[in-house]
């Protein structure tokens, strides 16, 4: 693979879940990495109060076996999706790190119900081989705190 | 008849009349559980919530807590938005009519265009308020049980959930999960007792569990424990969920014994963690006190009709119906007063991997749920099977009536008898 700025990354993990690779999106996680859906806006600690989603490795790599079990009943036939990936901006870069912040649309198609999501993204990334590996995501859904339907997929 | 002692017509689930004939005779008479005096700890204090459709605001007016309908006297706009906060004044966006915490109507702009005496009062106040060990009950209808005979005994549950808090209180804290289901209210309610459902909905969870690396020991623990731990519990033998004592009352509720044997999930067993908040407990409360809480080992209590909680991870969720089939539930996690600080991480931890909107484990039951309310929409089979243990139930002492098996259906039996009750009196 050619070198991937940060935006080229973002678009190519997308495309990995849209094509439902998902052990192959998995695989750009570091193994310290966490995966955070907030339950509340601008929510500060994923420790005293509740997420949507708030997973480390060990966590995340559940659900993307879930995702393939026979008998996972929200998640079978999976979700198909896009994931729209858009004003992607470089906040911060060291070293080590890239803090990139963009916006993300997901439509979610299943079981004759359509759904709409949106939402702030913030990844951290390292560089690794040419490439990244996620540090940490972050997805504030904008309808976070609202009454929402059970979500099955990965943003 | 609709409901027979081993049988329910699908239309209880389905059919929008009915729908509407429980909004009015349950919802609009039954004592709801509204939330806990936490949420309205100071003077001013408010939150909105529902009573079955009926939207209401909860406020703290001096020391009393008061249930006002959220529609102004005029022309019936909702007077609050939805949320929560401190006011001293109510003040409807339309006309700017506003109302005291009472509910008293305090000024009306125009009001020379009014006679006085032809004025509304105020807001519509709920007629029926009341509190048990700090949850805020109230009642649509003027009439009725008072709150304790009511509750009966279930009232044994909420005391377990509090006195589990050495310093004798909870507290709400930690977020409010909403998830919504294109479902009918009473399937949450009854899956809350079913011992029968998690192997087959939850089988997917307990197998990716079972898989994991094995969670640390005490002082190397990782974050993802008790996710693990408790997914894998729900995979518990057969023999387990038969072992386990499933109550009912008369009145529909209905709570289950434990079905946990992991030190980690159960108070008493020998954690470190627990350890700690053992010696809290017995420090405020004595030995003998202390040991007569942590024996105790309940899992889900069923309040009819729109609440569920358990005190062993401090959950607490509240049912509102929308539709015959679309439901909303908001989960509440709950601070004990006193505890060890680590003891509300697992909470958190615990209200994600179970009630989470995202979770492993919620989102199956979801599914389901919309599945039967689907199955039940055919107009092809009439009737629900709820025979699983007729026949053999139990009478105890007390008044409540047990499953002879943990499994036993008895539990929908006794929500259904309830329901029968309630939809026969006019």
């Amino acid at each position: 693979m050619s070198e991937m700025n940060a935006e080229q990354f973002l678009y190519h993990e997308a495309r990995l879940l849209d094509t439902q690779q998902l052990e192959a999106w998995l695989e750009l996680f570091t193994e310290d990495a966490t995966y955070w859906v907030p339950l509340e806006r601008e929510q500060k600690d994923p420790l005293e109060t509740s997420s949507i989603i708030h997973d480390d490795r060990t966590l995340l790599e559940l659900r993307v076996k879930q995702a393939r079990h026979p008998r996972a009943h929200a998640r079978l036939p999976l979700a198909r999706t896009v994931h729209q990936v858009g004003n992607v901006m470089v906040l911060s870069e060291n070293g080590a790190e890239t803090t990139v912040s963009s916006t993300l649309q997901v439509v979610e198609f299943r079981n004759e119900k359509q759904r709409l999501h949106g939402a702030l993204v913030q990844h951290r990334l390292r560089k690794a081989n040419g490439t990244f590996k996620i540090a940490h995501k972050r997805v504030d859904l904008v309808n976070s705190e609202g009454e929402l339907d059970g979500i099955a997929i990965l943003f | 008849m609709l409901v027979q002692p081993d049988r329910v017509h699908r239309s209880v689930y389905a059919d929008p009349a009915i729908f509407d004939l429980e909004m009015e005779r349950i919802f609009g008479r039954a004592w709801l559980v509204l939330g806990h005096e936490s949420q309205v700890r100071n003077d001013g204090d408010y939150f909105t919530t529902r009573m079955g459709r009926e939207p209401v605001i909860v406020a703290k007016n001096g020391k009393n807590v008061v249930v006002l309908i959220n529609r102004c006297a005029h022309r019936g706009s909702m007077v609050c938005a939805e949320g929560r906060g401190n006011t001293d004044r109510f003040v409807c966006p339309y006309h700017g009519w506003s109302y005291d915490r009472a509910g008293t109507l305090q000024a009306v702009p125009f009001s020379s265009g009014y006679e006085k005496d032809q004025l509304p009062k105020g807001l519509k106040a709920v007629p029926r308020v009341a509190l048990y060990r700090g949850f805020i009950f109230a009642s649509l209808a003027p009439d009725g049980d008072d709150l304790q005979t009511f509750l009966g005994p279930a009232r044994a549950s909420f005391d377990d959930f509090v006195d589990r808090a050495p310093g004798g209180e909870l507290e709400v804290a930690g977020g409010v999960f909403k998830h919504a289901y294109n479902g009918n209210w009473k399937l949450m309610i009854e899956n809350h007792l079913d011992g029968a459902h998690p192997a087959w909905v939850h089988a997917s969870s307990v197998a990716v569990a079972r898989n994991a690396p094995d969670p640390g020991k005490p002082g190397e623990e990782h974050y993802s424990d008790i996710a693990v731990r408790q997914m894998r519990q729900n995979g518990a033998p057969d023999a387990v969920w038969e072992a386990i004592g499933m109550w009912t009352t008369p009145r529909g509720h209905g709570y289950m014994g434990d079905y946990h044997d992991d030190s980690r999930l159960v108070t008493g067993l020998g954690n470190p963690v627990f350890d700690l908040y053992r010696k809290k407990l017995i420090q405020e409360k004595g030995e003998a006190e202390a040991d007569r809480i942590l024996r105790v080992t309940l899992w889900n209590t069923i309040v009819y009709p729109n609440c569920s909680f358990m005190s062993q991870f401090r959950q607490l969720r509240i049912i509102h119906p929308i539709a015959v089939d679309r439901s909303v539930v908001y989960t509440y996690s709950f601070r004990m007063k006193g505890a060890p600080a680590p003891m509300f991480r697992d909470t958190v931890a615990f209200a994600n991997v179970v009630n989470g909107t995202g979770s492993w484990v919620l989102t199956d039951d979801l599914e389901v749920y919309e599945r039967i309310q689907r199955g039940l929409s055919s107009g092809a089979v009439d009737w629900v099977y709820i025979g699983r243990g007729h026949g053999r139930d139990v009478e105890e002492p007390n008044g409540t009536r047990r499953g002879a098996t943990g499994t036993s259906e008895v539990f929908i039996r006794a929500q259904m008898r309830a329901w029968l009750d309630y939809l026969s009196a006019p």
